[in-house]
């Protein structure tokens, strides 16, 4: 599904991330964790083309990113929704067309009903007309995860999801999270919280990942 | 990018910019005041294509033939030119000009009490052509073999730097026209990178969520695009109402007076709001696709 073979990056200065080898299998569930400015959001803007590897191959549902157009990774966009730690929508538009924004560039439209099932899973079934700059941050980490999902995407990346939201709230978007999983997507949480990761490797079987000294490792025992 | 989207409105992507503010208004404005130039710029092309074409006309068909003899032979020599001019073919009429009409021709110069039987004037015999015109290199020979004292003068001189200065004046009006345009397209390219750079996180937003490049620049085009439509409507309509009411050239004359448009020329304006339009169109979507491509 999204596969790297010896992926480095670099930017200006230096290089960032070095010989990193990995599969995302579809259904597994990740963590990737580690120090501040160790290279985690660049490493999952590599895993949905915002960023191009400086060496190495990614590949994305079978098609190595430097070959593909630039609409094709726009189409391939549609297949891995995004959760950002500052998300940002259209500020203009009310919550339910922020959240159907991805099936209103791809020419689609969800039945009604859908929407608000789609609103009330994630707890905003009362906040659909509201704009975006009134909601909380846990209110809009949810949306983000609403728009994400939206397309029905094979997987869901969250850049430190939890990152401006209390225990409590985290733990609410974790448990989405996992209901994800549970339906079948490939998740990936980048995250430096270890409680939310011990949290989730209670409810299911979730690999972490570190990034250290450029190199992606295995991490485990000490979590 | 199929044009069609143009008049096919699509609600749902027209909502995902929006509304840009000044840049809104600036566009409509800048479209609207240079259609308004525009229509006198084409107006004065036009004005000047029809000075050439009479000036030249007016000239083209009539010539002198100026006759310097002792005055014991003028007359004698002014019937053998005009028996010349008779039978010379590709001439209409040929008539001797008399002195009153001499005088007026001098009196711009030398006032109305020109003494004229006291001067030595050359008399002048006025022509005209017919539909075919003449041999002048012909008549140059028959003249000096009959008239010594008879030169043919056909306006060569006069109608040349006429004809050239009004052909300049109708290129100056059309180049004004293409600076206009050129100035239109650069504004417009102004205007619309402004949009898309305070429209940043839109674009942004858009492409994670799977937009092509094609829908973002899409929305941005065609709000440009109607906008100097609107404007440059906006700026023709009042282009021409402003050439209507010029001055007629009956009551005032003159060249300026006569800077408006004629019967059918009075539809070549209404290509200048299309025409913006087309030029909003290629800009935007020039500067769309340019700045897209600097994001990933």
């Amino acid at each position: 599904m999204i596969a790297f073979d010896n992926v480095a990056y670099s930017y200006g200065g230096g290089e960032l991330l070095s010989d990193i080898s990995l599969r995302l299998a579809p259904g597994s569930f990740h963590f990737l964790t580690g120090p501040s400015g160790a290279g985690k959001s660049t490493f999952l803007k590599l895993c949905y083309a915002e960023l191009l590897p400086t060496a190495g191959r990614v590949t994305l549902f079978d098609r190595e990113v430097r070959s593909l157009s630039r609409d094709d990774i726009a189409l391939t966009r549609r297949r891995i929704g995004v959760v950002h730690q500052d998300c940002q929508f259209l500020d203009h538009l009310p919550l339910a067309a922020n959240v159907a924004l991805p099936l209103t560039v791809a020419g689609k439209t969800s039945p009604p009903q859908d929407l608000t099932d789609l609103l009330g899973w994630v707890g905003l079934g009362q906040l659909a007309d509201a704009r975006p700059p009134s909601l909380s941050g846990g209110e809009r980490q949810r949306a983000a995860l609403a728009r994400a999902i939206i397309m029905g995407p094979d997987v869901v990346l969250a850049d430190e999801p939890t990152g401006n939201l209390d225990w409590e709230m985290s733990l609410r978007l974790l448990t989405l999270l996992v209901e994800l999983n549970r339906m079948g997507k490939t998740v990936l949480i980048a995250t430096h919280d270890l409680n939310l990761i011990r949290q989730a490797k209670s409810q299911l079987a979730a690999r972490v990942l570190r990034i250290s000294k450029r190199r992606i490792q295995l991490a485990g025992a000490d979590l | 990018m199929n044009p069609l989207f143009l008049i096919t409105p699509d609600h749902q992507a027209d909502r995902v910019v929006p509304p840009s503010g000044h840049t809104a208004w600036l566009t409509s404005f800048t479209a609207g005041a240079m259609a308004f130039l525009a229509v006198f710029a084409l107006a004065l092309s036009l004005a000047a294509g029809r000075l050439a074409d009479r000036w030249s006309d007016a000239l083209e068909r009539t010539a002198t033939v100026r006759l310097s003899a002792p005055e014991d032979q003028i007359d004698l020599q002014t019937r053998a030119v005009l028996a010349i001019l008779s039978t010379t073919p590709g001439i209409a009429t040929a008539r001797a000009m008399t002195d009153d009409e001499q005088r007026a021709l001098l009196e711009p110069w030398f006032g109305p009490d020109l003494p004229i039987d006291a001067l030595p004037l050359p008399r002048l015999i006025e022509l005209t052509e017919s539909g075919s015109g003449y041999d002048g290199e012909g008549l140059r020979q028959r003249l000096a073999a009959e008239a010594p004292g008879a030169v043919l003068d056909d306006h060569t001189r006069w109608r040349r730097p006429l004809a050239v200065a009004a052909a300049r004046l109708r290129l100056l009006g059309l180049l004004s026209i293409a600076l206009i345009g050129t100035a239109t397209a650069a504004m417009i390219t102004l205007a619309a990178n402004s949009a898309l750079a305070a429209n940043a996180q839109v674009v942004k937003v858009l492409r994670l969520v799977g937009a092509r490049d094609s829908y973002i620049a899409r929305a941005f085009v065609r709000r440009f695009t109607l906008r100097a439509l609107s404007g440059a409507a906006a700026g023709t309509a009042a282009g021409m109402i402003g050439v209507a009411l010029l001055p007629s050239t009956d009551s005032a004359g003159g060249f300026l007076t006569g800077l408006g448009f004629q019967g059918a020329s009075w539809l070549y304006p209404l290509i200048l709001p299309p025409l913006a339009a087309v030029v909003a169109f290629a800009a935007t979507r020039a500067s769309a696709f340019r700045k897209l491509r600097e994001l990933t």
